[in-house]
């Protein structure tokens, strides 16, 4: 659903903009092709990257990390965890439910969900490209630390 | 001569498959199958997100932007930036073009440090989810945390900025 009005979205204004300026229209479709040449690469090898983490990483390992004798420390791996990994919501959710009913900490579950959609290591490399190597350092360090302090800020509302 | 690294990644992972493959077929076709899934959602998003970006580029004047999200746009700018992040869908790696595109237009960093923030973490179908699985009490408290951290990171990263600046970003 999403995806058609995106396409639609990107097809009506590349026609309105051709009526109104092919000049511009042509400076458009050759930063397109510019930008998606140059990222093809890297984000083919963050996909393949995540076939190989999501097909050989072991579940129980991971509850035992994060499980509530873990400690601290599990909801730290926890959000190690998310940052290193990069599912969808929609896959994310339902295993983070399924990790909490199994046990593991309210805390490192905070934990998970949170780094996983604000931290990622998988795709450090291509906001480096874009944003410099010093940027993408803060942004993800500082949304680590945030991500651990909202963590336990939960832990002491939910426990 | 620079060695491009993306190609050389490939490569690696692609003898590191062969090699899966040789000695356990079936966690090869696993993570080919399990990236196949990702590949048609970038193939599905990555390309009018790019479009989208290129007649950004070509037809919003770089004033419009400064007036509206550059560093005197306030709270204004800040809500513009929120607003976007929350109401756009897709995987961050599709923000990073609109991230940079905004940034070349003279939006300020702590802004588009807000939109990438709020695109990575705050979606209201995602949130919806959340709270189906985690429960409403865990996705709320969640959200009511993560907003001002957002805007605390923002920042702080804008503190970094005038202090040490972004330079080698490109």
């Amino acid at each position: 659903m999403f995806i058609a009005v995106i396409w639609g979205i990107a097809g009506a204004g590349l026609l309105l903009s051709w009526t109104k300026s092919r000049e511009k229209t042509r400076a458009a479709l050759r930063f397109f092709r510019r930008s998606f040449l140059s990222l093809a690469p890297s984000v083919l090898a963050i996909i393949w990257s995540i076939g190989f983490i999501l097909t050989f990483l072991p579940s129980g390992l991971v509850l035992n990390t994060i499980g509530r004798e873990a400690g601290f420390q599990g909801v730290v791996m926890a959000a190690v965890f998310g940052s290193v990994v990069l599912i969808p919501a929609f896959i994310a959710f339902p295993l983070a439910a399924s990790f909490l009913r199994q046990g593991a900490d309210v805390r490192a579950i905070a934990a998970f969900v949170t780094t996983l959609v604000m931290v990622g290591v998988i795709t450090a490399p291509l906001e480096v490209k874009f944003f410099g190597k010093r940027f993408a350092l803060w942004r993800n360090s500082l949304s680590f630390v945030f991500a651990l302090v909202i963590a336990v800020v939960m832990g002491a509302f939910l426990r | 001569m620079k060695i491009k690294p993306g190609p050389v990644i490939l490569a690696i992972l692609a003898a590191a498959t062969a090699l899966v493959y040789a000695s356990r077929p079936e966690k090869a076709l696993s993570v080919l199958f399990v990236s196949k899934d990702y590949l048609l959602e970038m193939i599905s998003i990555l390309p009018p997100i790019l479009v989208l970006c290129g007649l950004f580029d070509a037809w919003v004047p770089k004033q419009t932007i400064e007036r509206l999200m550059g560093e005197t746009s306030g709270a204004r700018g800040a809500s513009i930036a929120l607003l976007l992040g929350t109401v756009a869908m897709g995987p961050l790696y599709a923000a990073f073009p609109i991230g940079k595109s905004l940034l070349g237009k003279g939006a300020s960093l702590y802004n588009v440090a807000v939109f990438l923030c709020v695109w990575a973490s705050i979606k209201i179908p995602m949130i919806l989810f959340e709270m189906k699985f985690l429960g409403a009490q865990f996705a709320l408290l969640r959200l009511a945390l993560t907003v001002p951290s957002i805007l605390i990171i923002s920042g702080l990263m804008k503190l970094v900025e005038a202090r040490s600046g972004f330079h080698e970003a490109k």
